[in-house]
This record gives C-alpha cells, sequence and structure tokens, in this order.
C-alpha cells in the first residue's frame, strides 16, 4: 500500500495549539498536534464533537475566528504558515492548499454560477484570461465526472444536487493543482452511495494529481477507505496517532478501542454494541488531565491529574512500518488489552 | 410466543402533497409529489423493524403518516385490526396512547421553554387527567431513572442537557405512557459515535423489558442491522425489500439495496480497499415525475425494456423475503 | 492550565434551575448601556409621576413676576418660565406625564392587536392567513398623517382618540413579526411532537406558541414605545395632539420652536427630555433583542 521509503514530507506540523479567548476565560481547543505529510499521502483527523479535529485544519489554513490564536509551526516549503503576512498567506491558499468544507451549498456562493465561481480562482492565482479559465474548469469538472459539463457550468448551485456540490468544490478546490488538500468532514451531509462515489473520487484524484489530503471526520468507516495514516483526538488533544493499520488492528489507546467497539459493523456478529459511558466534554469545561479520564474504565488518580505525554510505540519503530504510532495514556499497552480480554470475557 | 396476528399492517400506503410550481398559472391544479407511495409491511408485537433508505425516500414521511401527522392520501393502516387511515381524531386520539415517536434532533423535539418534568409529564397530563401532580411526579421519575437520566435534573431546561441527555428525555417522554409501538425516526444521527452506542443499547433493553414494538427509520445500515430483526429498504417512496436481517444482508435481491450494502465502508483498511462497490450511476429521480414502471430503473445496473412499462410489486417468497423487482 | 473540574461537579445538580428567562436576565445585566438607560428611564417616569406634586406651581399657574425667564434659582424656576409666566420643569414634567401615558397606552392597545392578528394569521394559515396579511399590506400603504389630521378634525382632540389614532398605526410591524414567529414555532419538531402526544390545539397554542412568541414581542413592543412617542410628539407639533392647556412633550418642542431665537432654553429642556427618553428605550430594546437572542446560547 504504502512504500516504506521516507518521503520528504510535504507538509509539517509541530506542536500546533489553538486558543479562544472568551468571556468566561481562555479555551483551549487544540492542545500540541504533531504530523508529517508526504506527497500523495492521506492522514485521517478523527475525532467527536469538542475533540478540535475542525479547530485544527481552520488554524492551518488562517481561516480562525476573531478571537482565536494558534501557536506552534505549520511548515509548507519550509515557511510558517502561522506566521505568514495576510498577503502571502492568500497567495498560497487555493493555489498550493486548499480547503474543502462539510456543507457544500452554504461553501459556494448561492448568487453566482458555478462558471464564474471556478473562473475567478484561476484568473485570480494563474491569471488566466476567460476562456483559458473556462477551458480548465470545464476540464476539471470532467475530470469530477460531472455529466455533462458544458451545460452545467453555467448553472447556478442550487440546481445541483448535493453529492454534484460536493464534486464542484472538490474541482474548484483542485482547479490549482495544489499540493495539499484539507477536507473537513467532506461526506458527512451525503448518503452513504454518494459518499462511497465521492471517496473513489478523491482516491482518484490523488493518485493522478499526487495531493496530499487531510482527511477530517468522525466516520472511522472513512478513514478504513482512504487513509494511509490516522490522527484520534478527543478533548483537544492527540489520543492515538499511527499507520491506518495500526489503528484498527492493533490500537493501544482505551478510546480508540472504545470507539471501535461502540461503532456497529457490517462484518461480524450483530452482538451488543461495548458503548463508551459518559458524554465528549464541552471544549470550554475540559477536566484536568487527560481529557478522556472521566469515562475510561482504566482511569486512576494519576489519570485525573496528570496530562499524559505522546510517546512512540515501540513496536511501532521497526524499520517497515511507514509510520511510527504515538499514543498518550499512562497505562501500558499490555494493561489495555488484558482489560480488554477481561470486558470481552464478561461482556 | 410470537402473535401470529400482526399488530400493525401497512398496504400499499401512499401520502402525496399537492405542490404547485410557482410558475404555474392559479387555475392549473396541483401536481402530486409522492413522497410515499406504495409502502407495505407488517410488524408484530415485540418486534423491530427497521426502515432504511437514502435522503428522500420519504421514511420520515411515512413515520408521520404512521402517526396522523401527515395524512395519508392512500393504503390503509391497519392497528390492532381497526382500519386507521380513515379515523377520526377522537379514534386516533385514543390510540395515540399506543403509538408513540421518538424525533431526530433531540434539542429541537423539546420546547425550550419547558421543564423537563413538564415535558415527561405532558402525555400523561393529557391522557390521564385523573392523576393528581404527585402522582404524575412520580412516575416522571421513575421513567427518568429508567432511561439512565438522574432524578435531581427533573427541573432543568433541555438546553442544559447534551444530545444524548435530551434525546434520553425523548425516549422517556415516548414511553411514558407505555405505548405498544414506538416510531423512531433517525434518533441516533444526530449524536455523536460514542453516544450513539448508549441509545441504541437503551432502546433495546427497554424493548425487551417492556416488550415494545420498534420501528427503527436510519439511513445508517449498520446501525439498522445492530437494532432490527426485519428491515425494509425503501427507494423514491417505494418499499423495495422487506427481509429478515440475515436474509437481506447476506442475500439482497433488489438491485439498490445491493449497492447500498456494497457502498457502506467497512471497518477494515485492507477488506475495505480491495472491495469493488456498486457505484451508482445519476441522481434520485424528483419524487414529482418518478419514473413510469419501475422507479429505479434509472440507475439500475439490471434495467430492461420490460422495466419502464410494468410497475413492480412487492413479491413474498416462502421464507417471508419480499423484493419489487422483475429481475430478481 | 485547563482548570480542573471535580467529577462530582460535573455529575450533581446546580441547586438554582436556570430557566431561559433567568439566562435572558442575566445577559441583560451583563449590558452597560441597557442597564443604565434603565436606571435613567426610571428617574425620568419617576419625576414626571412625582415631580409635580413636589413642586410648588402647577402646569397652568402663571408667575405674573417672572415671566418668559432663563432658568433661576429664584422662585424655584430651575427650567425657566414660558411667555405666559407658566414654569417650564413644572411643564416638562407633566408633559412627560402625557407623553409616557400615551406612548404606553398606545403600545399596549397596538401590542395586543398586532399579536392577536399575527398569532390567528400565522397559526390558521391559509386562506384567513393571506386575507389578514393583505389588509395589514393596505394600512401600510395609507399615509398616517392624513388620516390622523382626518380624524382629529372631524372628531376633535380628544386625549383618547389621539392614543387610538396612534394604535392603529403601530400594531402593524408586530403582527407582521408576530405572524413570521408563529409560522415558525408552528413547523418546529416540538410542536409535532405535542401534536404525536394527542395535545389538543388549543392547548398547543397556549403551552408551547405562546410562551416561545413572548421573546419577540417583547423585544418589539420595546422597539415600538420609542416610536409611539415620537409619533404623539408629532402629531402634538403639527397641533393635532392634547388640548391646551394640558401640554406633552411635542407641544412644548413646538412652542419652543417659535420662540427659539430669544429664549432656547423652551426647547432645550422638552428636547433633551423627549431624546433622552427615546435613546434610553432603543438601548434597552437592543438589549433586550441581545438578551433574548436564541443564538446567544
Amino acid at each position: 500500500m504504502t512504500t516504506p521509503s521516507p518521503k520528504v514530507p510535504v507538509l509539517q506540523v509541530k506542536d500546533l495549539q489553538v486558543q479562544f479567548a472568551t468571556n468566561d476565560g481562555p479555551v483551549y481547543a487544540v492542545n500540541g498536534v504533531s504530523f508529517d505529510l508526504a506527497r500523495g499521502q492521506t492522514l485521517g483527523i478523527v475525532g467527536e464533537s469538542g475533540s478540535g479535529k475542525s479547530q485544527t485544519a481552520l488554524a492551518m489554513m488562517g481561516l480562525l475566528a476573531r478571537q482565536g490564536q494558534a501557536s506552534g509551526q505549520v511548515l509548507y516549503q519550509g515557511q510558517n504558515l502561522l506566521t505568514l503576512a495576510p498577503d502571502a498567506l492568500n497567495t498560497l491558499r487555493g493555489a498550493h492548499i486548499a480547503m474543502v468544507f462539510q456543507d457544500p451549498m452554504t461553501a459556494l456562493n448561492p448568487y453566482l454560477t458555478v462558471e464564474r465561481q471556478m473562473t475567478e480562482v484561476l484568473q485570480w492565482h494563474k491569471g488566466l484570461d476567460r476562456r483559458a479559465a473556462r477551458q480548465r474548469a470545464l476540464a476539471m469538472l470532467d475530470a469530477v465526472k460531472i455529466p455533462d459539463a458544458a451545460g452545467r457550468i453555467s448553472r447556478y448551485p442550487h440546481e445541483f444536487s448535493g453529492g454534484m456540490r460536493q464534486r464542484v468544490m472538490l474541482a474548484m478546490s483542485l482547479l490549482c493543482e495544489p499540493e495539499i488538500l484539507l477536507a473537513d468532514e467532506p461526506t458527512t451531509a451525503l448518503d452513504v452511495t454518494v459518499q462511497a462515489q465521492i471517496l473513489a473520487l478523491l482516491r482518484e484524484l490523488q493518485r493522478d494529481l499526487g495531493t496530499a489530503i487531510v482527511l477530517i471526520t468522525h466516520d472511522l468507516g472513512v478513514v478504513a477507505g482512504v487513509c494511509d495514516q490516522v490522527l484520534v483526538m478527543y478533548g483537544g488533544r492527540v489520543m492515538e496517532q499511527g499507520s491506518v493499520e495500526h489503528i484498527f488492528a492493533r490500537a493501544a489507546h482505551p478510546y480508540t478501542r472504545g470507539l471501535l467497539q461502540a461503532i456497529p459493523r457490517m462484518d461480524g456478529e450483530a452482538s451488543s454494541l461495548r458503548a463508551i459511558p459518559g458524554t465528549p466534554p464541552l471544549m470550554a469545561q475540559l477536566p484536568s488531565g487527560c481529557p478522556f479520564a472521566p469515562r475510561c474504565a482504566l482511569a486512576d488518580a494519576q489519570c485525573s491529574q496528570e496530562v499524559p505525554v505522546l510517546q512512540a510505540i515501540a513496536a511501532s519503530q521497526a524499520a517497515d512500518e511507514p509510520f511510527v504510532a504515538h499514543r498518550a495514556c499512562h497505562r501500558t499497552e499490555a494493561q489495555v488489552l488484558h482489560h480488554e480480554v477481561l470486558e470481552a470475557g464478561h461482556g | 410466543m410470537a402473535d401470529t396476528t400482526p399488530l400493525l399492517s401497512v398496504r400499499d400506503l401512499q401520502v402525496h402533497f399537492p405542490v404547485r410550481a410557482a410558475s404555474a398559472w392559479p387555475w392549473e391544479g396541483a401536481r402530486p409529489l409522492k413522497a410515499v407511495d406504495a409502502v407495505s409491511f407488517d410488524l408484530y408485537a415485540g418486534q423491530t423493524l427497521g426502515v432504511v433508505g437514502e435522503s428522500g425516500c420519504g421514511k420520515s414521511t411515512l413515520a408521520r403518516a404512521l402517526l396522523h401527522l401527515h395524512p395519508a392520501t392512500g393504503g390503509s393502516i391497519v392497528w390492532r385490526g381497526q382500519e386507521m387511515r380513515r379515523a377520526t381524531p377522537a379514534q386516533w386520539l385514543a390510540v395515540r396512547k399506543d403509538i408513540q415517536m421518538v424525533f431526530q434532533d433531540p434539542l429541537a423535539s423539546l420546547n425550550p421553554r419547558m421543564t423537563v418534568a413538564q415535558i415527561i409529564g405532558e402525555p400523561l397530563r393529557i391522557h390521564h387527567p385523573e392523576l393528581d401532580a404527585p402522582a404524575v411526579m412520580a412516575r416522571v421519575r421513575s421513567m427518568m431513572d429508567r432511561v439512565g437520566l438522574t432524578a435531581q435534573q427533573i427541573n432543568r431546561y433541555p438546553h442544559e442537557f447534551s444530545g444524548g441527555q435530551c434525546q434520553r428525555i425523548g425516549i422517556a417522554r415516548a414511553l411514558i405512557l407505555s405505548p405498544k409501538l414506538v416510531v423512531c425516526d433517525e434518533p441516533v444521527s444526530a449524536l455523536d459515535v460514542s453516544i450513539q452506542a448508549q441509545i441504541v443499547n437503551l432502546l433495546q433493553d427497554l424493548q425487551r423489558e417492556l416488550g415494545l414494538a420498534l420501528i427503527f427509520i436510519a439511513h445508517d445500515l449498520a446501525v439498522v442491522r445492530h437494532i432490527s430483526q426485519r428491515v425494509m429498504v425503501m427507494y423514491l417512496g417505494r418499499s423495495v425489500e422487506i427481509a429478515e436481517r440475515k436474509a437481506l444482508y447476506q442475500h439482497p435481491r433488489h438491485p439498490y439495496t445491493q449497492a447500498l450494502l456494497s457502498a457502506i465502508p467497512l471497518l477494515d483498511p485492507v477488506a475495505e480497499r480491495n472491495k469493488v462497490a456498486q457505484l451508482l450511476p445519476g441522481d434520485l429521480p424528483s419524487p414529482l415525475n418518478p419514473p413510469s414502471g419501475c422507479v429505479f430503473r434509472t440507475r439500475c445496473p439490471q434495467a430492461q425494456d420490460a422495466c419502464s412499462v410494468t410497475v413492480p410489486t412487492l413479491q413474498t417468497d416462502a421464507q417471508g423475503h419480499a423484493v419489487a423487482c422483475l429481475r430478481a | 492550565m485547563p482548570t480542573l473540574i471535580p467529577k462530582s461537579v460535573t455529575e450533581a445538580a446546580e441547586p438554582a434551575q436556570r430557566s431561559p428567562w433567568l439566562d435572558a436576565r442575566i445577559r441583560f445585566m451583563r449590558n452597560r448601556a441597557a442597564v443604565v438607560s434603565l436606571l435613567i428611564l426610571s428617574c425620568i417616569v419617576l419625576a414626571c409621576v412625582l415631580g409635580p406634586l413636589l413642586l410648588p406651581y402647577s402646569y397652568e399657574d402663571t408667575d405674573w413676576n417672572q415671566m418668559g425667564i432663563a432658568p433661576t434659582l429664584t422662585g424655584w424656576h430651575l427650567f425657566g418660565t414660558d411667555e405666559l409666566g407658566r414654569d417650564l420643569l413644572v411643564r416638562t414634567l407633566v408633559g412627560g406625564r402625557i407623553s409616557l401615558t400615551v406612548g404606553l397606552l398606545a403600545t399596549l392597545v397596538s401590542v395586543s392587536l398586532g399579536v392577536a392578528w399575527g398569532a390567528v394569521a400565522g397559526f390558521v394559515g391559509g386562506r384567513v392567513d393571506a386575507l389578514m396579511m393583505r389588509i395589514v399590506d393596505i394600512l401600510y400603504a395609507i399615509p398616517y398623517l392624513l388620516i390622523a389630521i382626518m380624524m382629529v378634525t372631524i372628531l376633535g382632540r380628544d386625549f383618547y382618540l389621539v392614543v387610538l389614532t396612534i394604535s392603529a398605526f403601530s400594531w402593524m410591524d408586530m403582527a407582521r413579526v408576530v405572524r413570521g414567529q408563529t409560522l415558525s414555532i408552528r413547523s418546529k419538531e416540538y410542536v409535532e411532537a405535542a401534536r404525536a402526544i394527542g395535545v389538543p390545539t388549543w392547548r398547543i397554542i397556549f403551552s408551547h406558541v405562546v410562551p416561545n412568541l413572548l421573546g419577540i414581542v417583547v423585544i418589539y413592543t420595546s422597539i415600538t414605545v420609542p416610536g409611539v412617542i415620537l409619533t404623539e410628539s408629532v402629531l402634538s407639533f403639527l397641533g393635532l395632539g392634547v388640548q391646551e392647556p394640558m401640554t406633552s412633550w411635542g407641544v412644548l418642542i413646538h412652542d419652543g420652536a417659535n420662540v427659539m431665537a430669544s429664549s432656547p432654553w423652551m426647547i432645550w429642556f422638552p428636547g433633551a427630555a423627549l431624546t433622552i427618553t427615546l435613546y434610553c428605550a432603543n438601548f434597552i430594546g437592543d438589549g433586550m433583542r441581545d438578551a433574548l437572542d436564541p443564538k446567544e446560547r
């Protein structure tokens, strides 16, 4: 699947932190996200509400709300995007780093035709004239498999169905052939058959253009299908990080394992779901210590007081492993797996 | 043992909405929007029927028609032997004690200006006016306990609760009259993954405890597989396949069901990437103008000429597996 | 570092229940402009009600010794007197009574009519709704000043007539807003849930629709009040308001405008009273709107 040889990362994120200033004090939305992304690879960021996954993507693009402050490093071509001047960031956005949002209806301007919105991007970033831009736009719409692109390009967004709109968004984002694509829950609002089409399209486009993709989602099924490495977030922190095989077959964090057991599966026996008790924390009311401690069956006093540090898992540092897996937990891997064996015995 | 007479028997249910195009002249009649066009199924006491389909298939409209929130325009709804489609409001009021609903958006289905106690107690005050306030409160407390809410929260307002807790309030409200059937319209779609499992488990426990029949409507086939004994697949307002859970998931016979099942992502990276998904071409047709004959023929990989002429009806085989397809 | 929240706190119930109204009051109190405006307005109302009782003059007493004088402490003419020797402070306060009373009454009438009209139209829907709203549209088109002049000319300048005239042209905004809100509430899931339970229609309107309407009614009432007071002032300014010697802020401003060059204080004081009241009402209205806005949650 992925070649084990080290690739030069096209995007490097080091210790990204996002903080919001609110009436009730500072809110720490993201605490210490780090990853490397190489050309043609897909990173999946998985989390529930309040995990900080969307804020991570917005921070990388410089799209945080006014009260948001991002610190750390987001390195692209040697430049830290977080400290870049607005003009320089604007030249990068759209052309080198593009973003696709969850709801295509609100992300597309309802008052402009699709043609206008697409050619605008090309005229601004590539300096093409109207005709050349239209040609490129049509080619892109064909690439995302919109039937009758020439007829449809002069229509308005509301005349397209949800799946079509998301394809248009993808086409728009890939017009300038960016090196990096950030997709924030791109298929969440779509039916499952349409989702399958969009994900297949995404894989194909990645193969053809070599784009590196950061895919944010809450759906582990989507992650299994398209991602190479996975970041699992909870309460603003990274709980576990590693290759997709590691996460699905050898997950070593109680939250990741809990999540995998709580999801109903299409394969295997339809036995009782093992639910995780409690509710995800509100970003504004994160507990001290490990954010997952209140819901974790293995938590002890140390877990509620000390934040666990992200550490590499020894077994994953072998030479043929594509990514070194990390996890943030005070318990050892053996303890986590042992607990599960006990649970399975009782369950 | 299972009862042999179905609790609820629906045949060829139709819910059409007259829709007038904005550009039509005032004297032009309205065209019908066929939200539900031919749905038929039987439901037995204590059973769960899962209803799946994608957006536009009419499952939400079906739910509302079963509770008479939208009047059904055709077909029959037989509840415990009584034909309900043309029943009077008074007859429906008597039946409402037995059929209740849990809604999709947990917070929006609760009146923001009423306390939890008032919300859960409202059905009691309507249907059992003879109960005095302390008796109502006692029942409310015991119901809250059963659905996993702490009694201390009894005077709080909905906005103070999380999504999962709001859904528990909705379930408590639906169950306080001890109904025989609860229609759940996408009850877990708006919830976080780790909370979905809690609510699904809760529904299953309550069903076992109270002997409820459930109609579980969802677009997530994995969840439906988990909770249902029988599953019905809908497309553009029609039921296209109904079968026992195992039969449907392992041997789907309708081309739409097959495509739907193959589109669901597997939680196994190797299997998921090697699987060959059947991708359906095209878009969902408009319910204002459904295709002639079989409504699925515009996207069906197995469509033939006969499919545009004859409307397929549900044919049930010996094992109770019903399919509406000329090719199956 | 994130603050420590022990499990016992997150799981125990809070002693006080936080109703949406309590939430709104807390948010309102945080809005300094609104709170200060509330205090100032209360002072003005108190002054208008109690002031004339404490002052030595009545609003029609003529002080022959000090006619047309500037504000002075002698004889307690703090606002000065007009050319007929009547004390301006008392007249301003008494005028305030009239302006505020007309404002309150006209608001009450127009709010009641507007809410009833809008709620019925919104809830019943269909042709009834269309008819009722077309009537509102037609009324919007009529120039109110023309009608006001006609009514006053034909029927005379009675206090209650003034109230009626003003109400007749202030209720339409409320009707429109209430109708819109009723339409949106009618399609909310909790109303559907109430129907599914079997709650009768009248009970749905009272328990589910009306409590959720009150928020917007309160907001629009606080917007109607300044409008109504201003309308009264305009009518009085044109000579269509209350009869002499009774006065209102509008009448005082009209009289003051005539002698502005020689006795500027005649227009300053009533003008300031009116302006301050309107500003306060506007800030309070803004504060209420922000406090009751559900998106703030």
